[in-house]
């Protein structure tokens, strides 16, 4: 009995987490590379946020000095490189494009993407990017294959090219300027800023975690040897 | 017998003219004698005590800077997560903390369930321990809404909208709740209130009361064997149980081991998923609340999954209601439930041990299913394990006393 007892309670502890949730949705999500000590792949990332996304897209809880900070750029840099808006060095990311007009546009208010990786997930983020075929029957001539009757155009058209859905697989004509090897990497590196962006602090509460780890172990020893020597008395 | 229960000399002593501080440490700690036989399923007490104290500490750190506002809390919880010293790590805390909290009191009421300690002399301390749970069921509840993510919202829309089944007054019940005719500011505003003040004081003297009548009758053990009843006299003292240890030294040094080992698990989930893949940090969450947009699938946290099963289980709305409460209701009534001669599972006979096990199957499935959406397949299983959830409770006057069990010792067999 005991023994069941324990198996069952080594189940629960075991399987609970385990669970994920369904990702729904259906369409199959194509891993994305995500690797946040990359910095140059972050770095090429927040340069296509800025270029492609930040002109309806906001980011409105990300600082831009955070951002130059833990990627390693000077703040002149940021400014002169990246920053379009006018903003300061401390301000976040915002977009000039007044809500109203974006509705207008594109029938709803393209959401802020602070956080997106964190509801979304990266994979369908890098599987999204990367879905979108020619629909002449959408308004923006696209759709997408993660994404039904998805509002947003193509951004990224100018890099991947026009891309046809072909009997279920995912065809590019080539006119993009990028090979598609080019674009899923581009597209790779996007996805990792905005993991990145989703929360800024995740790669130093990873490597703080291994410290907090070990701290406790070596409490773990010294308390387990404590309590060793009281009961030595009472068995 | 070196143990004094006033100091006459000294800081202590100077205290101890003036409130019975020896006396309280005495009676709680150093001359409260526990069984010797504790094991494994003990240590989830004196950790659920804990993760209360790291949920009060996290919490008034947290509203130092959110926002309790429909138009700010959001944003304000974003502001935590990166503009706030080490915000995000008092976040994660809160976060993984209020589910392991759950963990902790489920661990901790399945170890009551398998050594019978609700069982006379200790029904009390269950009904506290009973109220505990529904005060932590209500905190959570309320405190989930405060991220004002997707999932905040709709989760109490749908939680609060129950109440409307209620016949005749039910929806002036859930406006009267919600002070709004949708979850709004309003609602928000009380929950904080709720969460933040009044549900933990309720928690913080539930939790002495539970405490103060658990020493005054002592605790159980994994046989189930009082050792009040039995001979007297140990190295301690000599009217103590023969079969007691001190609480302090002997289990506050044990339970320390248990913190550190709990302490370990909750910083790997903090550090490296805290979101548990979705089951402490919900990804619809992570989207702001909009009252105009429900998200196709409404789920509340995995700790009241069980319950929400059983819910959707039954066909009518309002029984469904009637359902859910009662399995909270039946809990109560577990110590006039169970009619064995024996207390502990070790005891106690093959029904017994099957039931249980088929209890504790019935729990994680019904839990799971209600993560699920309702398929039929699904709901049809959903009704089988909410009848085997009431048939281990309502059957169990029947069961536990035709049971054979096995004769128990007059002292713990380690003694």
């Amino acid at each position: 009995m005991k023994k069941m007892m324990k198996k069952i309670s080594t189940l629960l502890f075991v399987i609970l987490p385990t669970f994920a949730f369904a990702a729904g949705g259906g369409a199959h999500l194509d891993s994305a590379p995500v690797d946040l000590s990359d910095k140059e792949s972050l770095k090429s990332g927040a340069k296509l946020f800025m270029d492609y996304c930040l002109s309806c897209h906001s980011a409105k809880f990300m600082r831009y000095k955070r951002m130059a900070d833990d990627l390693g750029m000077e703040d002149s840099e940021v400014l002169e490189n990246l920053v379009y808006t006018g903003a300061k060095i401390h301000d976040t990311m915002e977009i000039a494009m007044p809500e109203s007009d974006a509705a207008a546009w594109f029938g709803t208010t393209p959401p802020d993407l602070s956080v997106t990786s964190r509801s979304r997930g990266a994979d369908w983020l890098y599987t999204y990017l990367r879905g979108f075929y020619v629909d002449v029957s959408r308004p923006m001539g696209v759709n997408n294959i993660v994404f039904q009757d998805v509002g947003m155009p193509h951004v990224l058209a100018d890099l991947q090219g026009k891309q046809y859905l072909q009997e279920e697989k995912l065809v590019v004509d080539g006119s993009g300027s990028m090979t598609p090897d080019e674009y899923d990497k581009a597209v790779g590196d996007l996805v990792n800023f905005l993991v990145y962006v989703g929360e800024p602090i995740r790669a130093y509460r990873e490597s703080l975690g291994w410290y907090v780890l070990i701290f406790l172990l070596i409490l773990l020893v010294v308390s387990y040897r404590l309590k060793k020597e009281y009961w030595k008395d009472i068995h | 017998m070196g143990l004094r229960n006033t100091e006459e000399t000294g800081v202590l002593g100077w205290f101890d003219q003036r409130f019975p501080l020896m006396k309280v440490w005495n009676e709680h700690l150093a001359q409260y004698y526990a069984p010797k036989n504790f094991n494994f399923w003990y240590f989830f007490g004196s950790l659920a005590m804990m993760v209360l104290v790291i949920q009060i500490v996290t919490g008034i750190f947290l509203t130092m800077n959110y926002k309790p506002d429909a138009e700010l809390a959001f944003a304000s919880v974003e502001y935590i997560m990166r503009d706030v010293e080490w915000g995000w790590l008092i976040r994660y805390m809160h976060s993984t903390g209020a589910s392991a909290f759950f963990v902790v009191i489920y661990l901790h009421m399945f170890r009551g369930l398998m050594y019978g300690s609700y069982r006379k002399p200790r029904e009390l301390i269950w009904i506290f321990g009973m109220v505990i749970y529904v005060a932590l069921m209500a905190e959570a509840f309320m405190g989930y809404l405060l991220p004002w993510g997707q999932m905040s919202y709709w989760g109490a829309q749908v939680i609060i909208s129950l109440f409307g089944a209620i016949p005749y007054v039910g929806e002036e019940i859930a406006l009267w709740i919600r002070g709004d005719f949708v979850i709004a500011d309003a609602t928000l505003n009380r929950f904080f209130a709720f969460h933040v003040i009044a549900v933990p004081l309720v928690l913080a003297m539930l939790v002495f009361l539970h405490i103060i009548a658990l020493h005054a009758v002592g605790s159980n053990n994994p046989d189930g064997i009082e050792i009040k009843d039995g001979p007297k006299g140990n190295r301690w003292s000599d009217t103590a149980p023969a079969d007691g240890i001190p609480f302090h030294p002997y289990y506050s040094v044990k339970d320390i081991v248990g913190v550190v080992v709990f302490l370990m698990i909750f910083s790997v989930i903090m550090f490296f998923v805290p979101e548990m893949g979705g089951w402490f940090l919900e990804k619809d969450n992570f989207v702001p609340a909009d009252p105009l947009k429900t998200p196709e699938h409404i789920v509340p946290l995995w700790y009241f999954t069980a319950f929400y099963a059983i819910l959707r289980a039954v066909p009518d709305k309002f029984l469904g209601v009637m359902a859910m409460f009662g399995a909270i209701i039946v809990l109560f009534l577990l110590p006039w439930l169970d009619r064995s001669p024996v207390k502990s599972i070790k005891y106690k006979g093959m029904i017994s041990k099957v039931t249980l096990a088929i209890f504790v199957v019935t729990f994680v499935a019904l839990s799971w299913l209600g993560t699920q959406p309702a398929t039929p397949t699904a709901t049809m299983f959903a009704r089988i394990f909410s009848v085997l959830y009431f048939a281990f409770f309502l059957l169990m006057p029947f069961y536990s006393k035709m049971d054979k069990t096995k004769p128990v010792p007059e002292r713990l067999p380690e003694h």
